[in-house]
């Protein structure tokens, strides 16, 4: 059973590292505004598709 | 009804233009649509429908950002030729204005980046200042309807940074809480078999190990608050908190090297980590609100001083007895001045509420804080900007008290009884066990300071509070903090402010009065009011029944008297009482606007303040409820016994009141006891609102201008006051309750700690145990006051 040393260190181990990258993710800002990026991500592309969409109405 | 399609207001008929199979109703928001459409921006209006704002005219307004200095003190970063300045920007309202602002670089390259906090409606601007300047970005904003609204307030105000400690805290908290609890499992269902007995230790030291960074960085607020409060001989909620926690620590230490037991420590994790979440739940504010707003949220950074016939943009600190200044249309007046040109209409609607311009004549006094509304005008200025008579409010000894100000909350109050009473149970039961030994001694002095530590107590308010601040918040009152619930539960006399109060400066009631005009006449009236730029002519226009629009025959407008005009067969002459030479003999100062047709005074067009609808209802309630009610104006008695009709019978009414009268008003209340609620609007009620015990700002539009307060209503729900107070009694109510819950678990809890039988198990369910059910109870109640309260 002395795997068990093995197992718990690797459980604490794997937290740990969330437990960094809640750390580093709140330091990088991403906790400051809640709101902004989530209408954010669903307008990435849009801007080139509209381009395209208008040199087609030109092309017609 | 047709609606504009960029900024979806209404197209007077005449007006509309159309372009690319669109619709719009003036010429700037189709300027707005092409210079969108030629970017490959269009998506801007498939996000939202008609997000946009009409363009302003802005173009002489931010002359200032030519200055240098100036603009060195609007940015927030300049390296090189890297600027990075952070606006803000009221007209921030949905998805499609986050789109477009952040893709501000497709419409100037010199913009590298820009991104968008919606919840503050600011926008942070990376930009290259040597292919672009501040101006120029500022400008191109202004010129797509997103102004940025510069005030003196952006002077010198670097980016505060943003203390992400309390989030650190309860992460490491959390982890700590967690992983404790799992490595402990085996421990609560300790059945004596041979594998807990080989591997506890590793468990335990393991869990110390955990507990270690919770125990020196997660609960450091709590030390530090205890010593403070020590040292400030106040028994607050936080030291019987870190009496508890360090207790629970040291006797895990002891029970795990010494006595062979688990220790506590996962509730002690456990504790840290409900009480920090508590902290964050009350953290709850509203970012786009400002409650701190002083003058210098409303007076520009910079005017333009006249100088040898030059304009020249100099800062308002700069501004010194004597300076010649222009102030242009919608400009903001910053200091008090004398007038130079020949007339002036300044709108006082920041200062006093009042709706209507008032007139002013060449050589007038003008006092700071108006807006002029017309043509650009001359002004000398008499003092500098922080001696003006309005700016002189904020010297008041009530501005700079109120920050260290600290009230006495409820939870302080219990901890007061509570504290002394959990210490002496501790000690009692030391002395009692003592005499058994002293290691049973020890393991209840312990165990009672474990199991009391008032965790549940602490806990209900903040969780009261911040639910409560979010339900009013929903029904359109924004709280600065959760102190502020418990002074409106406790608030027995309320004053109102009339002005902007009481009445409302957006709807003005415009009444005519006398000979009746037919069809024919009032068309021509509308038309001749069409060709001039004074406000009340604007407002008239607003109001005259819709007709064809043609153009006079003649018009002629004489500056501070009236219009003069000829519409087919009729000869106008409208204005001001003086210059028709009629006597005008009624005691109330209404702003009036007499109508002369053929060289006959028809009549007269009065401008009433309107009153917020409801006010009588409100009166009565407030009335029935026992609570003292005052109304305090700026104004003369003129409308005192119309305000006696609405206003419930022993309402005392208070006029002639200038600022300062106003904030000595409420001391003198209070000196007698009172806890005064203000309810007030403009840069005049601000050192009432300051002195009051809650002082509440009214707000047709909360986003702008509202003078420094504990709470901003939205004048929509005036009404509601009465509800708003009824469940603030009900949240104390709730926060009663609940300590009666959390005490009865803590007799439970001491029952077993007194009797030595605190397992670490039993610490483990009590604790969870009481802080959900406490929790759940209190956003359950809260949830049902705020549909039960009476409104």
């Amino acid at each position: 059973m002395g795997v068990i040393y093995i197992l718990i260190c690797i459980s604490v181990f794997v937290a740990a590292v969330f437990l960094y990258l809640f750390i580093k993710s709140v330091k990088s800002g991403q906790f400051d505004d809640q709101y902004t990026p989530s209408i954010r991500m669903l307008f990435d592309d849009e801007l080139k598709k509209k381009k395209n969409n208008k040199s087609q109405k030109q092309s017609n | 009804m047709l609606n504009c399609y960029h900024c979806g207001n209404e197209i007077i008929e005449n007006e509309m233009l159309v372009f690319d199979d669109k619709k719009f109703c003036c010429k700037g928001c189709q300027t707005v649509y092409e210079l969108f459409s030629d970017n490959g921006l269009t998506n801007y209006y498939d996000f939202e429908k008609n997000p946009g704002a009409k363009p302003k005219d802005a173009d002489a307004k931010f002359n200032y950002l030519e200055n240098a200095n100036i603009v060195s003190k609007l940015l927030d970063f300049q390296e090189g030729s890297t600027q990075i300045v952070r606006l803000y920007i009221p007209h921030i309202h949905c998805s499609s204005c986050i789109w477009i602002l952040e893709n501000l670089n497709t419409l100037n390259s010199g913009i590298s980046q820009s991104q968008v906090v919606f919840s503050q409606k600011k926008v942070t601007i990376v930009f290259n200042s040597e292919t672009v300047s501040l101006k120029e970005i500022v400008l191109l904003l202004a010129s797509i309807g997103y102004e940025p609204y510069i005030s003196l307030e952006n002077f010198d105000n670097k980016p505060k940074l943003i203390d992400r400690n309390l989030l650190y805290k309860t992460g490491v908290a959390f982890f700590g809480f967690g992983n404790i609890m799992l490595l402990s499992f085996p421990e609560y269902f300790n059945v004596n078999d041979y594998w807990i007995h080989q591997y506890k230790d590793f468990f335990r030291y393991l869990n110390i190990f955990l507990a270690l960074p919770v125990f020196l960085y997660s609960a450091t607020p709590y030390y530090i608050s205890a010593y403070h409060s020590i040292k400030a001989k106040a028994f607050n909620i936080d030291i019987p908190m870190a009496l508890g926690i360090i207790v629970m620590f040291l006797r895990s230490l002891v029970d795990i090297f010494f006595q062979d037991g688990a220790g506590f420590l996962d509730s002690m994790c456990g504790l840290v980590f409900f009480m920090l979440s508590g902290k964050l739940i009350q953290q709850t504010t509203y970012n786009f609100l400002s409650f701190e707003r002083d003058y210098k949220s409303y007076f520009p950074i910079a005017v333009t001083k006249i100088e040898n016939k030059a304009e020249v943009p100099i800062q308002v600190y700069e501004i010194e007895k004597g300076t010649h200044l222009m102030i242009r249309n919608e400009e903001l007046i910053p200091v008090d001045a004398v007038l130079l040109s020949d007339t002036a209409y300044i709108d006082y609607s920041f200062v006093t509420g009042e709706a209507v311009p008032v007139e002013k004549k060449s050589g007038d006094k003008i006092f700071a804080g108006g807006k002029q509304v017309g043509n650009a005008i001359v002004i000398e200025a008499v003092n500098s900007v922080s001696q003006s008579y309005l700016t002189q409010l904020w010297s008041n000894e009530v501005f700079q008290k109120r920050t260290s100000q600290k009230l006495k909350t409820i939870t302080d109050r219990a901890s007061r009884i509570f504290t002394p009473a959990l210490l002496s149970i501790a000690f009692i039961g030391f002395i009692g066990w003592s005499f058994v030994s002293f290691n049973d001694a020890f393991n209840v002095l312990t165990a009672v300071l474990i199991v009391a530590c008032p965790c549940a107590l602490a806990l209900t308010a903040p969780y009261t509070w911040g639910n409560v601040i979010r339900l009013m918040g929903k029904r359109k009152l924004y709280l600065k903090n959760t102190a502020v619930i418990e002074q409106l539960s406790k608030a027995d006399v309320l004053v109102f402010d009339k002005t902007g109060t009481l009445t409302s400066n957006k709807n003005q009631q415009i009444k005519y009065v006398g000979e009746h005009l037919t069809k024919e006449e009032l068309m021509a009236v509308k038309n001749i009011v069409r060709g001039s730029n004074h406000p009340l002519s604007r407002r008239l226009y607003m109001v005259l029944p819709e007709c064809n629009i043609k153009k006079p025959l003649l018009f002629n407008e004489i500056a501070g008297k009236g219009i003069e005009g000829i519409f087919e067969e009729y000869h106008l002459r409208i204005g001001s009482a003086n210059w028709l030479e009629i006597s005008d003999q009624s005691a109330v100062h209404d702003t009036k606007v007499y109508i002369e047709i053929d060289h006959k005074v028809k009549g007269y067009f009065v401008f009433e303040n309107e009153y917020r609808k409801g006010i009588k209802k409100l009166f009565e309630t407030l009335k029935d409820r026992n609570y003292q009610l005052f109304v305090l104006s700026g104004d003369n008695n003129g409308e005192e016994k119309m305000l006696r009709q609405l206003v419930s019978a022993d309402t005392q009414l208070v006029f002639n009141q200038k600022p300062e009268d106003k904030l000595r008003f409420i001391e003198n209340l209070q000196s007698h006891g009172k806890n005064v609620l203000m309810i007030g609007d403009g840069l005049n009620d601000a050192g009432a609102l300051a002195q009051s015990n809650i002082g509440i700002s009214i707000s047709e539009n909360v986003n702008v201008f509202t003078p420094a307060s504990d709470a901003i209503l939205d004048a929509g729900a005036f009404t509601k006051i009465p509800y708003f107070l009824s469940f603030a009694k009900n949240a104390m109510k709730t926060i009663k309750m609940s300590y009666c819950l959390a005490i009865s678990y803590n007799i439970v809890g001491l029952s077993f700690a007194l009797s030595n039988q605190l397992s670490p198990l039993v610490a483990a369910i009590i604790m969870p145990v009481s802080t959900a059910t406490i929790i759940s109870f209190v956003t359950l109640m809260s949830g049902i006051y705020a549909k039960k309260s009476k409104g």
